[in-house]
């Protein structure tokens, strides 16, 4: 039996200290002993995405990860993207775009996007695919999502966004939260 | 929400945010492998390393030993079943087959095939045990093709199987083999100006949903079990578990979780028996879940093939005939979709001689499960592209091709009565008129390549209830699990007929005792029969509203009208003021008492769907390496409800079936191992891979539906292997005979045709 070890993690701006296995993974870690299950396992291998948290600005997948490593980092996880009652733009955009289908990638892919958003707020299509590329979603064949990223910068910037055209205006407006995710300190 | 549509709906056309998005996306939604119960264990599956094998013993106390494991399984522990073909709730099954893909009995018959599982008190302790239980082997030869599978004197996987051709005393892997015949092919090859004959072999693949299998199971000492897991059908999980397990049906209660895709490969069950097992031996709650590498050794792929086509034209672009050989594989089990691809390979066009052969075949890879319009994709990469051959052959462009030959309302289908009224033709034109279409492709090695599909759609049972709640809000339950909108859709049908707020309708998905018997989420049928369903449901609250009101105002039923929400008067004028369904809500104890509405389906004139797309691409000739430039798709959707989930499963089928033409396939070793079990090595489309899927939905109505929907979640993985050999032949003029179309093989034609021309110019010098 593998003899468990203290750690303590800053997650989503709270420092949080917890007792886990040196074998454990930060993904394992975080769904498993601190009940955070927003992040998903679709491989453990690095190669899908589902378990993507940003530490320290960065997309880590956190399947790749151990629990203990993340010692004194600044973990974001899905949990937090949202400020209270006001969702983030990206997930807003999400909703409004309809690029969920399933939903078990979005997870990942929101933070992928926050940490794209939040270092290049302007980012061009190709940069958006390039910085998802590491995030497998086999529901939607990704055009949606991609749609979701520029109008969430487009709104961040205060544009309006291209004419996707598709949401009923009233359900649009009103929800778009703030950026900020408590988790990022920088 | 103010939004209308211009199409006569003022629910239906739109597009709401669903009802379950911000469970979604803020990580709260609960997928199976969240669940978590006190005092649970981790159970995990000891697999074959081997792909045929007898299993001589199987040794555990070494495992049971390891402290933290707590009970251990083997197919011991599972009744013997009878091998024949059995009613399972609503399918028909051989038991034993289904049985011995849980846990493998006397003999191991793919790389992966369940041995025994392993109950602990973490993952990882039970992970360790595996490694301590030791399985004595004999092994066999593999049997990996369809061709080593039906050559005489072939190993034989399945000692009982039989055919009817060869008769109840000739043990073969060949399950069953299927025909199809229409007119005179002989005949019919004689008219043609032009045959076109290729073979073609197409590779296995797997659905790819990103979330693996996973279950908790809980037996109570009453006999009463609970299962939590994701699946497309929690009544089948109910059926099968109970049947495997030997538990009367009724003691099983499934608990549908959020599902994390699914595509057809989670309408069985594999994990779900073995967590009951383990529960009903530990006591405990026991959850199971699969790795990545699990899921593609032995969880249901979808089958490779070979298939030999043969299509004749007269030169003026009239198919005369058609003449198909398929073998799928079946995997270890029998039940490969070659029948589906019979039975589509040749549907879009009106041929009036056609002879189609099929065999289901046995080999030493996992069962194969559905995946999206199963056995189709296949098939029409053969029809599609022998088509595009015969359009260049008679100097007719492709699309115009389709059109002149093209199914419509009264063509015989391959099998059963002719179409009735169906969107083909429109779909072609769609293409035809799509903006993508009308651009030029310029540039060298680019082409661009169109294609054509067609898939049935089912309709089976469904069950729903609409409740009008004392608020006026309005809930609506029903048996089909969500996997890409469902509930959104089926609040909407309800708010259209109701006349409400489609923010006031909260969709519900239910478990097992809560609601009635309702088949999968599968075969493109939710929207349709389920959403039948909920029609029918709000359609008897209407009626009951229509009662209550007449109460109030001491009228008859029918002198009371529903209109937009409002319930009035027939006759106008007088003090009767029109009521709003909230009105009438707070006041239904006095009318006598709560409005249930119910309805159940057997939906049958299921309406079947075709998709027609483009794509334009660009061969790199020294790698072999294809880019797709642009891909447009135009589906029958019959009426798109919510449109953005339409267009949703068109872009996704399309970029799995992308996927499927490029990269995507099984690849075993020559011992029968396989080698690619991770997603960098089985490797599905990125977003960096795909371009902007363009959609055009086309719709026309599937008729006796009281909306005219028209399943729309399959057929668009059908055309896109074929548009891409097409794209692919117009641009580095190969023609491609085998899927995947990955970077080696293609270069490797490329080559050949190279060589080729310079041994031709060589002889000319
Ligand atoms: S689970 Fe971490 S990348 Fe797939
Ligand atoms: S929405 Fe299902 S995998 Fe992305």
């Amino acid at each position: 039996m593998a003899n468990k070890v203290i750690v303590e993690i800053n997650i989503n701006g709270d420092p949080v200290e917890l007792l886990c296995e040196p074998r454990q993974s930060l993904l394992e870690v975080l769904r498993d002993v601190l009940e955070l299950t927003g992040s998903k396992e679709g491989c453990l291998t690095g190669d899908c995405g589902a378990c993507t948290v940003v530490i320290d600005g960065r997309p880590v997948c956190s399947c790749l990860m151990l629990g203990v490593e993340a010692a004194g980092k600044n973990v974001a996880t899905v949990e937090g993207l949202a400020s209270g009652m006001s969702l983030h733009v990206l997930q807003q955009k999400f909703l409004e775009h309809a690029s969920l289908q399933c939903g078990i990638c979005t997870p990942g892919v929101l933070m992928s996007a926050k940490a794209l958003l939040d270092r290049n707020p302007n980012p061009t299509e190709a940069e958006i695919r390039y910085a998802l590329a590491g995030n497998l979603c086999r529901c939607t064949g990704y055009d949606k999502i991609v749609r979701a990223v520029t109008d969430a910068a487009a709104a961040l910037a205060g544009r309006t966004h291209p004419a996707h055209g598709t949401v009923p205006s009233e359900t649009a407006s009103g929800m778009a939260g703030e950026m900020l995710a408590k988790g990022e300190a920088k | 929400m103010a939004a209308s549509s211009s199409n006569g709906f003022r629910v239906i056309g739109t597009r709401p945010i669903r009802h379950d998005g911000v469970d979604k996306v803020t990580g709260r939604a609960k997928y199976g492998a969240d669940y978590a119960f006190p005092g649970m264990l981790h159970g995990k599956v000891l697999r074959s390393p081997h792909p045929h094998a007898n299993i001589k013993s199987i040794k555990i106390d070494k495992a049971l030993a390891l402290p933290g494991v707590k009970a251990i399984v083997t197919s011991a522990d599972l009744p013997a079943l009878p091998d024949k073909m059995e009613a399972a709730g609503e399918q028909a099954i051989n038991l034993n087959h289904l049985s011995m893909n849980i846990l493998a009995r006397g003999k191991a018959l793919y790389d992966g095939h369940p041995i025994a599982a392993v109950a602990a008190t973490s993952p990882h302790i039970a992970d360790e045990a595996l490694r301590l239980i030791e399985v004595e082997y004999e092994l066999l030869p593999p049997v990996m093709t369809v061709e080593d599978a039906m050559k005489p004197g072939a190993t034989i996987l399945l000692p009982s199987l039989r055919n009817k051709e060869d008769g109840p005393d000739k043990e073969t892997n060949v399950a069953a083999h299927l025909q199809f015949k229409r007119g005179d092919v002989a005949e019919g090859f004689k008219q043609a100006d032009y045959v076109i004959e290729r073979e073609f072999k197409t590779a296995m693949v797997h659905q790819g949903y990103i979330e693996p299998h996973n279950a908790v199971g809980i037996y109570n000492a009453d006999g009463h079990a609970t299962i939590y897991c994701s699946t497309q059908g929690s009544f089948v999980v109910r059926a099968l578990s109970a049947a495997v397990l030997g538990i009367a049906e009724g003691k099983i209660k499934v608990v549908p979780a959020e599902i994390g895709g699914g595509f057809g490969g989670k309408t069985t069950i594999y994990l779900e028996p073995l967590s009951v097992l383990l529960s009903q031996k530990t006591g405990h709650p026991v959850k199971l879940t699969m790795t990545r590498a699990e899921v593609l050794r032995a969880t249901g792929p979808t089958s490779g093939s070979t298939i030999r086509c043969k299509m004749g034209a007269t030169k003026d672009g009239k198919l005369v005939a058609a003449q198909c050989w398929l073998a799928y594989e079946a995997g270890a089990f029998p039940g490969s979709p070659v029948g589906a691809g019979a039975m589509t390979i040749v549907a879009p066009y009106n041929i009036p001689n056609i002879l189609v052969d099929a065999y289901d075949v046995v080999v030493n890879r996992p069962k194969t499960a559905a995946y999206r319009a199963p056995g189709a994709s296949n098939a029409a990469m053969a029809s599609e592209t022998v088509l595009d051959e015969l359009a260049e052959k008679c100097g007719i462009d492709p699309l115009e091709m389709r059109l002149m030959n093209g199914s419509e309302e009264g063509t015989p289908q391959t099998v059963g009565p002719p179409f009735k009224r169906i969107g083909f033709k429109e779909t072609v034109e769609a293409i035809k008129n799509s903006p993508h279409y009308k651009s030029k492709l310029t540039g060298a090695n680019r082409g661009r390549g169109v294609a054509s599909g067609f898939w049935f759609n089912v309709g089976l049972q469904s069950s729903a209830t609409v409740n009008i709640h004392t608020d006026g809000t309005v809930s609506v339950v029903i048996g089909s699990v969500d996997i890409g909108g469902t509930r959104a859709a089926q609040a909407m049908i309800a708010a259209e007929v109701l006349g409400v707020d489609i923010n006031d309708v909260r969709p519900t998905i239910a478990d097992t005792d809560s609601i009635g018997h309702t088949d999968v989420t599968g075969g493109s049928r939710t929207c349709f029969a389920t959403g039948w369903a909920v029609y029918e449901a709000a359609q008897d609250c209407v009626r009951q509203l229509k009662e209550r009101a007449a109460k109030l105002w001491e009228k008859k039923p029918d002198e009371v009208v529903f209109e937009n929400g409002m319930l009035s008067p027939a006759q106008p004028g007088g003090e009767l003021k029109p009521m709003s369904i909230k009105q009438i809500a707070s006041r239904l104890a006095r009318t006598g008492g709560p409005i249930v509405g119910r309805a159940t389906v057997n939906a049958r004139g299921v309406g079947p769907a075709f998709a027609t797309v483009c794509v334009d691409v660009e061969v790199d000739p020294d790698t072999g390496k294809t880019q797709i430039l642009r891909a447009t798709i135009a589906q029958d959707a019959g009426k798109a409800i919510h449109p953005s989930y339409v267009e949703g499963q068109m872009q996704g089928g399309m970029a799995q079936g992308l996927g499927w033409g490029l990269n995507e396939e099984y690849f075993y070793d020559d011992r029968g191992i396989l080698r690619n079990t991770g997603l960098l090595d089985y490797r599905m489309p990125t977003c960096l891979d795909l371009p902007a899927i363009e959609t055009a939905i086309v719709e026309v109505p599937t008729p006796g539906h009281p909306l005219g929907i028209r399943g729309v979640g399959e057929v668009s993985i059908v055309p896109p292997p074929a548009a891409l050999a097409n794209a692919i032949y117009h641009a580095v003029g190969v023609r491609m005979t085998e899927l995947p179309m990955s970077p080696p093989r293609l270069l490797k034609a490329i080559l050949k045709k190279r060589a080729a021309g310079e041994a031709q110019a060589a002889a000319a010098d």
